[in-house]
This record gives C-alpha cells, sequence and structure tokens, in this order.
C-alpha cells in the first residue's frame, strides 16, 4: 500500500539517495540495497547506527550480495553513481556543497554518531530538491529532524511502512514530527525506487 | 527589480561573510574549515541566541569578544576519549616504543588534544614500556577550556569501565584503576602522570613550531579542514619532526593525496602511522 500525502506538479530530476537505518538494519538494507540495479541512476548514502570497530562487516556484507559497488564513505571523495556509500563508524558523515564528503568527531547527535540528522541536514542544503530521503527500521528518533530537514528544501520524503519495521520507533516518529511524502513497506521499497527513478 | 536569490545561497554567502569578519577582527582562520560541519554549528549558535539571520552575529561577533569565545568554544572539537582505537595504541607499544628507547629525551605532541584523554593514555602506556621517566609529552589545543579541564586530570567515573576495555585491548598490562584516585564519580589521574605532559595554547591557524617531536599524534584534526589548511598544517608538522620522526592521523585520514607524501613513508598502514625521510 503506498500513501501519497501530498501530490507535486514537477518531477525533478533526483540526484542522490540518502538512507538513514538503526536497529533492524541489516536485514532491512538486506531488503534493498541488493535488489537494485547496477545501473541505478542515483548515488546512495547510508547512516547505519552500530558501534565504533575497526572492522566494517556491514560494507563487505552488503557488497558481496549487490550488483552496485557498497563501500565505506571517504572524506574528500567525490560522489559517484553506481556506489553506495556507508559512513564509518564513529564518525558524524557530511555532504559538502561540492558533493564530497567530510567526516567529524562532534558530540553524538540522538544518542548517535554517525546520526542520521547530520548527514539529512548537511544533504539538504547541498542537494536542495534533488535529494530523496528514507528513514528505516529503528528504536529511537533520529533522522525525523533531517527528514524535516529535506521536506523545507523540497526533497523527496520516504519511510518505511512501521509496520514492516523491525523496530517501529524511528519511522513513526518521522511520520508523525513531520510529513512523509511516501510511506512504504519495505518489501516494496526497491520496486517504488526502481519505477520512480528509471520507468 | 528584485533578484532572487536562494536561501541556501544567501546563507553561504553570510557565513563566508562572518569567517572573514572573525579573521580580521580576532586572527582565528576559519576560512579553510570544511564548511558542512562549520555551518552546522552556526546555525544552532544562531537558533540558541535567537538572532535573526547570520549577518546579525556577525555584527555581534564584531562588537562583543564575550559572544566570538562562545564561538570559538563551538568550534572546538572536545569529544575524545582513552584509547580510541586501540590497534594504535599496540602498534606503538609493540613496534613504534622500540625506535622511542633509542633516544635519551623524547618529545611528543599530541596536537588538537581537547580534554586530554589521549595524552593520558600515552602517558600511561610509556610508564608501562619503561620511557615515561625521559619524555615530556606536549598536549595542545586553541580551547582554553578543554586545557583546564585536562590539566586537571579530572573525568566521570563510569566512563572508565569502557577506557578499561580499550586500554587492556591496546596491551595495557596491569588496570585502569592503578593510574588514577576516584572519589564518586570522579577520578583524578596520578601527579606521577600529569608532572610528564604541558598542556599549552596552540593554534594551528596561527601559531609556529615550538619544538622538535620525535612522535606526533595528530588524530582527526585535518578531518575539519579543507586541502589549503591541511597542507599547511601538514608542513608544521613536518617541521616540528626530527630526521626519522612518527605521525600519526586518524584512521580515517591519510597523506595519500597531500602534497607531503613523498616526505613520509608507511611505516603502519591500518594504524596510519607515518614516518618521516631521511632529509637528504
Amino acid at each position: 500500500m503506498l500513501i501519497k500525502k501530498e501530490s507535486t506538479d514537477f518531477s525533478p530530476t533526483y540526484k542522490a539517495l540518502v538512507i538513514g537505518v538503526s536497529a533492524g538494519g541489516l536485514k532491512a538494507l538486506s531488503a534493498i540495497i541488493p535488489s537494485l540495479p547496477s545501473d541505478f541512476p542515483l548515488p546512495i548514502v547510508i547512516v547505519p547506527h552500530r558501534k565504533h570497530e575497526s572492522e566494517d562487516y556491514l560494507v563487505s556484507y552488503l557488497n558481496k550480495r549487490s550488483s552496485l559497488t557498497v563501500l565505506s564513505a571517504s572524506i574528500g571523495a567525490p560522489i559517484k553513481l553506481g556506489c553506495v556509500y556507508i559512513a564509518p563508524s564513529g564518525y558524524h558523515l557530511l555532504i559538502e556543497r561540492d558533493k564530497t564528503f567530510s567526516l567529524s568527531i562532534d558530540a553524538k547527535v540522538n544518542y548517535s554518531i554517525p546520526s542520521i540528522d547530520i548527514l539529512f541536514d548537511s544533504a539538504a542544503i547541498a542537494y536542495q530538491e534533488t535529494l530523496i530521503g528514507l528513514i528505516l527500521t529503528g528504536a529511537n528518533n533520529d533522522g525525523s529532524l533531517g527528514l524535516r530537514s529535506i521536506n523545507f528544501y523540497h526533497g523527496l520524503s520516504l519511510v518505511q511502512d512501521p509496520k514492516s519495521a523491525e523496530f517501529s520507533v524511528m519511522p513513526q516518529t518521522a511520520i508523525n514530527t513531520t510529513h512523509a511524502d511516501y510511506i512504504i513497506p519495505l518489501v516494496d521499497i526497491s520496486d517504488f525506487l526502481i519505477k520512480l527513478l528509471m520507468e | 527589480m528584485t533578484t532572487l536569490v536562494k536561501q541556501v545561497d544567501l546563507q553561504h554567502f553570510e557565513i563566508t561573510q562572518l569567517l572573514e569578519a572573525i579573521y580580521f577582527r580576532y586572527g582565528y582562520d576559519f576560512r579553510h574549515y570544511a564548511r558542512a560541519s562549520l555551518e552546522r554549528k552556526v546555525i544552532n549558535r544562531l537558533r540558541l541566541a535567537k538572532l535573526v539571520s547570520i549577518s546579525a552575529m556577525t555584527c555581534k561577533i564584531l562588537y562583543e569578544p564575550s559572544f566570538f569565545n562562545l564561538f570559538l568554544k563551538d568550534m572546538s572539537v572536545t569529544v575524545t576519549e582513552m584509547f580510541r582505537d586501540p590497534y594504535v595504541f599496540k602498534k606503538i607499544r609493540d613496534s613504534v616504543c622500540q625506535h622511542l628507547k633509542t633516544y635519551s629525551r623524547v618529545n611528543i605532541w599530541h596536537v588538537g588534544c581537547a580534554t586530554g584523554e589521549e595524552a593520558y593514555s600515552m602517558a600511561i602506556l610509556l610508564d608501562e614500556e619503561g620511557l615515561l621517566p625521559r619524555t615530556r609529552i606536549y598536549a595542545t589545543d586553541y580551547n582554553n577550556h578543554s586545557l583546564e579541564l585536562a590539566t586537571q586530570g579530572n573525568y566521570k567515573a563510569d566512563k572508565m569501565p569502557q577506557y578499561n576495555e580499550n586500554y587492556l585491548k591496546s596491551g595495557g598490562k596491569s588496570s585502569l584503576s592503578h593510574y588514577y584516585q576516584q572519589q564518586g564519580n570522579i577520578i583524578n589521574f596520578n601527579d606521577s602522570l600529569k608532572k610528564y605532559i604541558t598542556f599549552a595554547n596552540h593554534n594551528l591557524m596561527k601559531d609556529q613550531v615550538f619544538a622538535q617531536m620525535h612522535l606526533i599524534f595528530c588524530r582527526n584534526v585535518l578531518i575539519y579542514f579543507d586541502a589549503t589548511l591541511q597542507n599547511s598544517v601538514l608542513n608544521l608538522l613536518k617541521e616540528s619532526l626530527i630526521h626519522r620522526g612518527f605521525l600519526i592521523l586518524g584512521d580515517k585520514e591519510s597523506l595519500d593525496f597531500s602534497q607531503q607524501r613523498e616526505c613520509f613513508e608507511n611505516y603502519a598502514n591500518k594504524e596510519r602511522i607515518y614516518r618521516l625521510f631521511t632529509n637528504l
């Protein structure tokens, strides 16, 4: 079931997709990223909440299963098509106006580093109406303010249907505190993105 | 005729003006900071101070030094922990120390030390390797408030279990509690560590070389700078190192695209430890 909350008359060319995910993230990302084709037309940037470790299991796990290239976001790197960037653990990930990455170790936001709000806020400024934001499963409130920023700059806001989420708090908070253009069950997200962007 | 200017572009212009004003008025050069993180802090302060625009903030900063001090505090990163990335400290303990032991005096510099946790970590490591008595640790930051806390050496006791875990992973030979006294929820590091550490104000944006170092920690400092400022800071660090001195960067930083790359060899890749080549 797709719920379109507000219709827009123009269809902008989207340039990037940012995703925020917390508890339950491995399952949710595994249901989306490997289902996207190698010619998916947007770079994807993901903030998953997790503990700071030197080895990044999530990157290699998703990369093995996806036709897109999954890699850790690194400082100064230009954001390229065909790539899925994962925020390194223990750092906030930001996008600069010149569409390169930067990192910071500032205070935790919503008890989290990396924080979804920090990525989304900076991406909203960098991409404005050409940005798509997606909030997935999670047990805290991170990402809601960031999604509000994306709405403020007229980007497209997507939220996983909380009923389909392993942890419903994060998507539900996003729906309650800002508006979502579409609320989509997990199993339909990859098809939704392909239809929206490739047809 | 009115010309439409996008709100984001206006904001960018106003921040550029703000940074020019700060440089002109106080000599702190934030013009070469990575902008996204700086912009976030400016907007946060704007909201807290209930100002109507960034231009209003520029005005307040120009005329109120106390407000500028608040801005400085916002900008300085005070988040740190003991033995962050334990495998780096393990590498220092297991192999860099062998080189340090060949010197009769050892100078170590922690650049951007914030509240001092890393400097105390290093003092503990050196103590266990028998190097502390011949070492002077310089730990610098431009935030005087952080330096004051670092000098006092008081930290929250509830962080110690995590720090102790890091310490043990880094090859710690005893227990972290061996190095501090606890009173209630506060711990205080022993004077036997403190007397080897000098906490001092140093501003990478304008201050110069102040001593010859055998080892420099500059972890997670460069991530806040653009390529221009990174280059000038790396130059300063290079000038501060003795022949064959060590430079340690953060786990997401590298010399790979810097102008100083050819002056350094990789000593340990994963740990981001570099060593200055012989000056020919």
